[in-house]
């Protein structure tokens, strides 16, 4: 988000600092400025998903015993191990930010490609899920074929469960391609400890999608 | 004149720089600009654009509306035209029209930046806008869909209509909004010049505050909505489709949980426009700033707790239905706010009945007039009465589309010295400005007389003795495309050969007009340090000087 420009005339801070925009008076106002920015994308965000859990509670109301019995037969020990290698995950991207402050870019470089590959597993898993829903026919609407429960509203049940873990894969794509850009950036050198807003923002993004798991995990795979 | 004159001198002389339209007059320079005004005047041609569109397919619908029986084209015709109107007055025009092309121009200049706080997501703002356009556009070219702009379920995800690009198209403009907003609401925050605090802030900049705000909290909702019709289309999962034991009116709530708050969408920004007018025409401060700083907020925070009263008939609980509609009628406290100290800040002030001046008059007769059928119809028992019937269609056309087109209009005239440096006929203005208003009101109080009479919307054929009132609404209309029309004259006119105006023709106080017009490309030679509250017609003085910061 930062525009590299030096223009003539400008306030003499301007041109000294290669990240600082035109437009902003200070760096601090400038890493102000994105953070905030982000803050508003991530609210953006949790109301994209608001609708998909309102939706979640809306049938899960209406067909309480087949919802109930629909997330016993998901694939609880995949759910689990996702969320911990989430969280793991989220915890690498946090120490990356320490050590990038603290000017250590190559530990900082090598929790970035821990982070990644802990999405790349996440995703991974989700795949073998995929995989077994599939061969189960544990799937939404006039699809649904699973012989485990013959209730109604089960098809709807997956028809959410593949919604939101959809979403929530693509979300983990996207977060995957802003932390593979930052990883080459700080390998590059173009963060220090006086700036490295960009990092921030990828791991506020990517802790989002952490939190959005916490709150799908219960919901699909325990109650 | 003297004035502005005394505060050019004062104001560090004559500009330094270029005026933005000087600076790069290739093709690429203005699609590759990351200026906010280049910006600004790209979404108002394009905005412009589709409010010709939407207008040829309204005047459509009223010609065949002339004829109660078969006329001119089939029903089928006749469904997709008033849908594809609603989807363009509604997403391609109304929704970025006075946030993405006025505000884009002015908030940064009313703030005293040099830009918005993101440049470059908000030049991808506008190609995301033109990405939605095309899709709406192939939706258009291939027929069109026939399930009005709100596309209720089951028969949005059953109809053979061409559907999904208009969904696509809702989806993709959403992220266009969101960035908008995103980026307004940053600049507010962060990029105030000094001596700018909150309450110095210009109510323009209020008004479009609230506005953001809803933009970023509601849209996400929509494109999720639509997303799932349009998955439902595709795939079948369900969601909505009571065969499959989803819910069609969960779909509703979705739907007018972004769509009622898209409301005040459109018509905050309306309000942000006419704040700014009526001091400058009045020539007085602002009557009550703090009020309508407060209550902009205010729409846009119960905004967002009104949707239910669209469905008083959808099989809502009583309970529902009574906290809905008294919710609802918040909404016209804070707009009674408003207008009072609108009126308020005429009392007593020098005012000068310009193009601008007639049109803070249109909107306010059509914003009252609305508002008030608008808490008639906030009224479950009268609702259940007037529900899908033209009484509705002529209620929000007055509310949302007059209202916003009086302010679109006033802005339009306002800036255009602004934006362009030249001043349009004043005389052809007030005649394009009375042939609006007349024909806004010949068209549509005929309908609110139709719809209590009975005569429901989106139907082809009518009964006979319902002609007399469509015939008066169809020949308003043509009154309206006349006046329109005269406009769109009369603005390339002077675009072109328009006599060069000063820095600050109308003499305003607003902060907008401290820099040159047309502003050089990088707004300020110095940022100015204000001094004042916007729009202090107590002192001679200029609201502000320039000093190292």
């Amino acid at each position: 988000m930062s525009e590299a420009a030096a223009l003539p005339g400008e306030h003499p801070a301007h041109g000294a600092d290669p990240h600082l925009a035109h437009h902003f008076a200070s760096l601090d106002r400038q890493v102000d400025a994105s953070r905030l920015g982000m803050w508003l994308f991530l609210c953006t965000e949790v109301l994209l998903f608001a609708g998909l859990f309102v939706g979640y509670s809306v049938y899960r109301f209406s067909f309480p015993a087949a919802f109930a019995a629909s997330s016993q037969a998901s694939e609880t020990w995949a759910g689990t191990v996702n969320t911990l290698v989430l969280i793991t995950s989220s915890l690498t991207v946090a120490l990356a930010i320490h050590f990038v402050r603290a000017g250590s870019q190559r530990a900082a470089v090598i929790c970035l490609f821990i982070t990644l590959f802990f999405a790349l597993a996440f995703l991974g898993i989700k795949a073998i899920e995929y995989t077994a829903h599939f061969h189960e026919h544990q799937l939404p609407g006039h699809y649904y074929r699973f012989e485990g429960v013959r209730l109604p509203g089960a098809p709807m049940y997956w028809a959410l469960y593949f919604l939101m873990t959809g979403l929530h894969a693509l979300h983990v794509l996207i977060g995957m391609s802003v932390l593979g850009i930052i990883t080459w950036r700080t390998a590059h050198g173009y963060y220090s400890p006086h700036y490295y807003v960009g990092i921030e923002l990828a791991g506020l993004y990517w802790h989002l999608v952490d939190l959005i798991w916490i709150f799908l995990f219960p919901l699909l795979y325990l109650i | 004149m003297r004035q502005s004159e005394e505060d050019r001198n004062k104001l560090g002389g004559h500009p330094s720089q270029e005026s933005y339209l000087a600076d790069g007059t290739t093709v690429m320079s203005w699609l590759n600009t990351r200026d906010h005004k280049r910006i600004g005047v790209m979404f108002l041609v394009a905005v412009t654009f589709f409010f010709f569109v939407g207008g040829v397919f309204a005047l459509a619908l009223r010609l065949k509306l002339l004829y109660p029986g078969p006329f001119l084209y089939d029903a089928l015709t006749y469904n997709r035209l008033f849908t594809l109107h609603g989807v363009t007055m509604i997403f391609l025009f109304m929704i970025p029209a006075i946030p993405s092309a006025f505000g884009n121009f002015v908030l940064p200049l009313m703030v005293g930046a040099r830009d918005v706080a993101f440049p470059r997501l908000n030049l991808a703002s506008f190609y995301i806008y033109l990405t939605g356009a095309a899709l709406a556009i192939w939706g258009m070219v291939h027929g069109g869909a026939d399930t009005g702009w709100t596309f209720y379920t089951p028969y949005s995800t059953t109809t053979p209509t061409m559907v999904f690009p208009l969904l696509l198209a809702v989806f993709v403009l959403g992220f266009s909004s969101i960035l908008t907003g995103i980026n307004f609401i940053v600049t507010t925050h962060t990029l105030r010049a000094p001596g700018i605090t909150w309450m110095r802030l210009p109510l323009f900049v209020w008004s479009i505050y609230g506005t953001s705000i809803i933009q970023v909290l509601a849209t996400p909702v929509i494109g999720l909505t639509v997303l799932l019709v349009a998955l439902e289309r595709v795939l079948g999962f369900g969601i909505f489709d009571p065969a499959r034991g989803g819910d069609p009116v969960l779909f509703q709530h979705f739907f007018w949980f972004y769509s009622h708050p898209a409301v005040y969408i459109m018509v905050l920004p309306a309000m942000a426009v006419i704040s700014e007018c009526v001091a400058t025409f009045s020539r007085k401060n602002p009557f009550g700033y703090k009020a309508i700083a407060y209550s902009s907020l205010g729409i846009a925070f119960v905004g967002f707790f009104t949707w239910g009263h669209h469905l008083f008939v959808a099989g809502q609980s009583v309970f529902d239905n009574g906290a809905f509609g008294v919710l609802s009628m918040f909404v016209g406290i804070f707009t009674a706010v408003k207008v009072f100290n609108w009126i308020g800040t005429m009392y007593r002030g020098a005012i000068s009945f310009k193009t601008p001046f007639a049109y803070i008059c249109g909107f306010l007769f059509f914003l009252v007039f609305g508002g008030m059928t608008g808490v008639a119809l906030a009224t479950v028992a009268l609702d259940v009465h007037w529900h899908d019937t033209y009484f509705i269609v002529a209620h929000f056309h007055f509310i949302m589309v007059g209202a916003t087109i009086m302010a679109f209009l006033a802005g339009l005239h306002y800036w255009f010295p602004k934006m362009f440096g030249r001043t349009y006929h004043e005389g052809w203005g007030l005649v394009a400005a009375s042939l609006i208003i007349l024909g806004f009101n010949a068209t549509f109080i005929p309908q609110f007389l139709l719809g209590n009479n009975g005569m429901p919307r989106r139907y082809y054929q009518y009964p006979d003795h319902f002609q007399a009132l469509n015939v008066a609404s169809t020949a308003g209309a043509t009154l309206l495309g006349f006046g329109f029309l005269i406009i769109f004259i009369y603005l390339v006119i002077a675009l072109r050969w328009g006599p060069r105006c000063e820095q600050n023709p109308w003499r305003s106080k607003g902060f907008e007009w401290l820099t040159p017009s047309p502003p050089p490309t990088h707004n300020f030679d110095q940022i100015p340090h204000i001094t004042q509250a916007p729009h202090d017609y107590r002192t001679h003085a200029p609201s502000g000087v320039y000093a190292d910061v």
